[in-house]
This record gives structure tokens, C-alpha cells and sequence, in this order.
């Protein structure tokens, strides 16, 4: 009988340490997204939109953007990081991994649907495909997160979908309103509640 | 994850070989053992702060267990709790005193030196 209790203790502490790794990982969700990596990325945007008004020509507009989409991209990973590293849980394992998985396939569309727009010259139609796409890569992300990061995604594609049907005149304001103002405030909102 | 297997990584208690595995589970930290209760010190130890509603969500279970749950951890030290108001909803916010880390990697030094103790037998 000795034998049989000895392994019964031993699953049981691999139980319970499973259990300990499951539950951090599911908690991790809640540190995934980085506010204040957010209100950076919204602030980067606003000035983006301010000086890519004023460009002479749509080439540049479009150049501007893509530079500010690399930024920004730039900023969400480094502040991702520095997020994951304080609350000191891996940034590509469980909750941050299944968050990066499932924005790809949004940015993915949107970056084949840029290629298509910008051969077609159909610089109007861009701030509502992004705005849209980015929305849905938030949206399906952020199941794995807090429920206020869907909900940002869902802002952002409802905006999107506007700008779609508006005229092509307001196309910059829509770019700073979606990604400027609405990473600004929703990053507030993760970043009061969800420190950071 | 990462703060687990660092618990795990420098739990070595010296003399793990020498006591049988019986005697070790004896020893587990009663308060953090039940799942409730391990499952918010978890939690915790991988966020700042979680309200109590993160935590029901988390954990699935019911205001009513939770509740009891975090008030034992509350009267060990291992968790402090913050009552606030957001606008008009009151909040109910926990974090993981210094004690509570020390618990859980106890807890974690325990469970890894239970399965050493059992394959060596």
C-alpha cells in the first residue's frame, strides 16, 4: 500500500504545481496589454496626423503613416515587454503569446488590403481599412485579455467602419481620432486599472 | 510564469533527500494549500493589484467563496485588501504582501522537493 501512496502525493504536487502555472498564465491576461504603451502610441499618432495634414502630396501622406505604423509598432512591443518584465511573466508564453497569435491575422489583412489600396491609389479608402482591421486584430487579441481591450477594438471598428462611408476629406482626422485619440483613452483605462 | 520556475529554480531545501515525502507534505502552508486560496496568491503574484471581480472571473467561483477565501488569506498577512470607491461602484482591490510571495514559494519549494522525495523512493 506504501508504494501507491507515495505516487498519489507525487501527482498531486505536480497537480498543484500545474495548477499554480495555469492560474498565473490565466491571470498574466490581465498585464498583456500596456496602458501607458498605449497613451504613447495615441500621442505618436496625434502628431502624426498633425504633420501628415499638411503634406503635399498623397505619396507622402501614405509614407507618414506607414512610418508612424512602424513606430508604433515599435512602441507596443518595448512597452509590452517592460509590462511583461515587471509583473515578471514571459512575454511569448501563455497570455502574451496567444495575444500576438491573434493579432496577426487582422494585420495581416490589412497590411495584403494596403498593398492592393495603394496600387489602386485609393488613399481615401486606407484610414477606414486600417482603422477596421486594426480594430479586428484588437478585438480577437483581447479574448485573451481584459474585457476592456475587446471593447477598444470594437471603438476602433465602428470608427473604421464611419471613415469608410465618409468623405475622403476627413480621412486624416478619422486616422488622429482613431489612432490617436482612442489608444489615448483606452490606454488611460488599462493603465489606471490594470497597472500599467 | 516566469516568477514560478524562478521559485522553483532556486528551491533546493538542504536536507530534501533525507526526509520522506510524508513528513514534507506535513509540512505544507495550510493556508495557500486550498485551491481558492492558491489560485488568488497565484494570481497575485503575477499582477500589481486584481479587483475582486478579476479574481471571481479568474477563479470561477462564487462571490460567497471567494469572499471567505481572501478574508483568511487578509487575516494571515498573505493578502491586503483595498475597499474604494471608482465613481459610484465600490471596489475591492488585493495585492500580495511580501509575506504572501515568501508562502508561495515556500509553497512551490514544498511541491518540488515532494516530487524529488517521491521518485527517489
Amino acid at each position: 500500500m506504501k508504494p501507491a501512496k507515495v505516487v498519489s502525493i507525487n501527482e498531486r504536487a505536480i497537480e498543484h504545481l500545474k495548477y499554480i502555472r495555469d492560474t498565473m498564465e490565466r491571470a498574466g491576461s490581465f498585464t498583456a496589454v500596456p496602458g501607458w504603451g498605449g497613451i504613447l502610441m495615441g500621442v505618436s499618432a496625434l502628431m502624426t496626423g498633425l504633420v501628415s495634414g499638411h503634406l503635399p502630396s498623397k505619396n507622402l501622406w501614405f509614407i507618414s503613416w506607414l512610418g508612424e505604423a512602424a513606430v508604433a509598432l515599435a512602441i507596443g512591443g518595448w512597452a509590452m515587454a517592460q509590462k511583461a518584465k515587471a509583473s515578471q511573466s514571459a512575454l511569448l508564453d501563455g497570455p502574451g503569446r496567444k495575444f500576438a497569435l491573434s493579432l496577426c491575422p487582422g494585420m495581416i489583412a490589412g497590411a495584403v488590403l494596403t498593398v492592393v489600396l495603394f496600387q489602386q491609389q485609393l488613399f481615401g479608402l486606407m484610414p477606414g481599412t486600417w482603422l477596421l482591421l486594426y480594430g479586428v486584430s484588437v478585438v480577437t487579441g483581447g479574448a485573451f485579455s481584459v474585457k476592456v481591450v475587446p471593447i477598444m477594438g470594437l471603438s476602433f471598428m465602428g470608427l473604421g467602419t464611419i471613415a469608410l462611408f465618409a468623405p475622403v476629406d476627413l480621412a486624416n482626422w478619422f486616422m488622429a481620432a482613431g489612432f490617436g485619440a482612442l489608444h489615448i483613452i483606452f490606454g488611460v483605462v488599462i493603465a489606471r486599472r490594470y497597472g500599467g | 510564469m516566469a516568477r514560478s520556475h524562478k521559485a522553483e529554480a532556486h528551491s533546493r531545501p538542504q536536507n530534501s533527500r533525507a526526509r520522506p515525502a510524508q513528513s514534507r507534505a506535513a509540512d505544507l502552508d495550510r493556508l495557500i494549500h486550498e485551491p481558492i486560496r492558491l489560485g488568488i496568491v497565484s494570481a497575485l503574484a503575477v499582477n500589481d493589484t486584481m479587483t475582486f471581480n478579476e479574481l471571481k472571473d479568474l477563479l470561477k467561483t462564487t462571490d460567497g467563496n471567494l469572499s471567505v477565501h481572501a478574508r483568511k488569506l487578509e487575516e494571515g498577512q498573505y493578502v491586503a485588501c483595498e475597499k474604494y470607491f471608482a465613481g459610484r461602484v465600490p471596489r475591492t482591490e488585493y495585492r500580495l504582501t511580501a509575506a504572501g510571495r515568501r508562502a508561495l514559494e515556500t509553497y512551490l519549494e514544498h511541491m518540488e522537493a515532494l516530487i524529488r522525495a517521491t521518485r527517489e523512493t
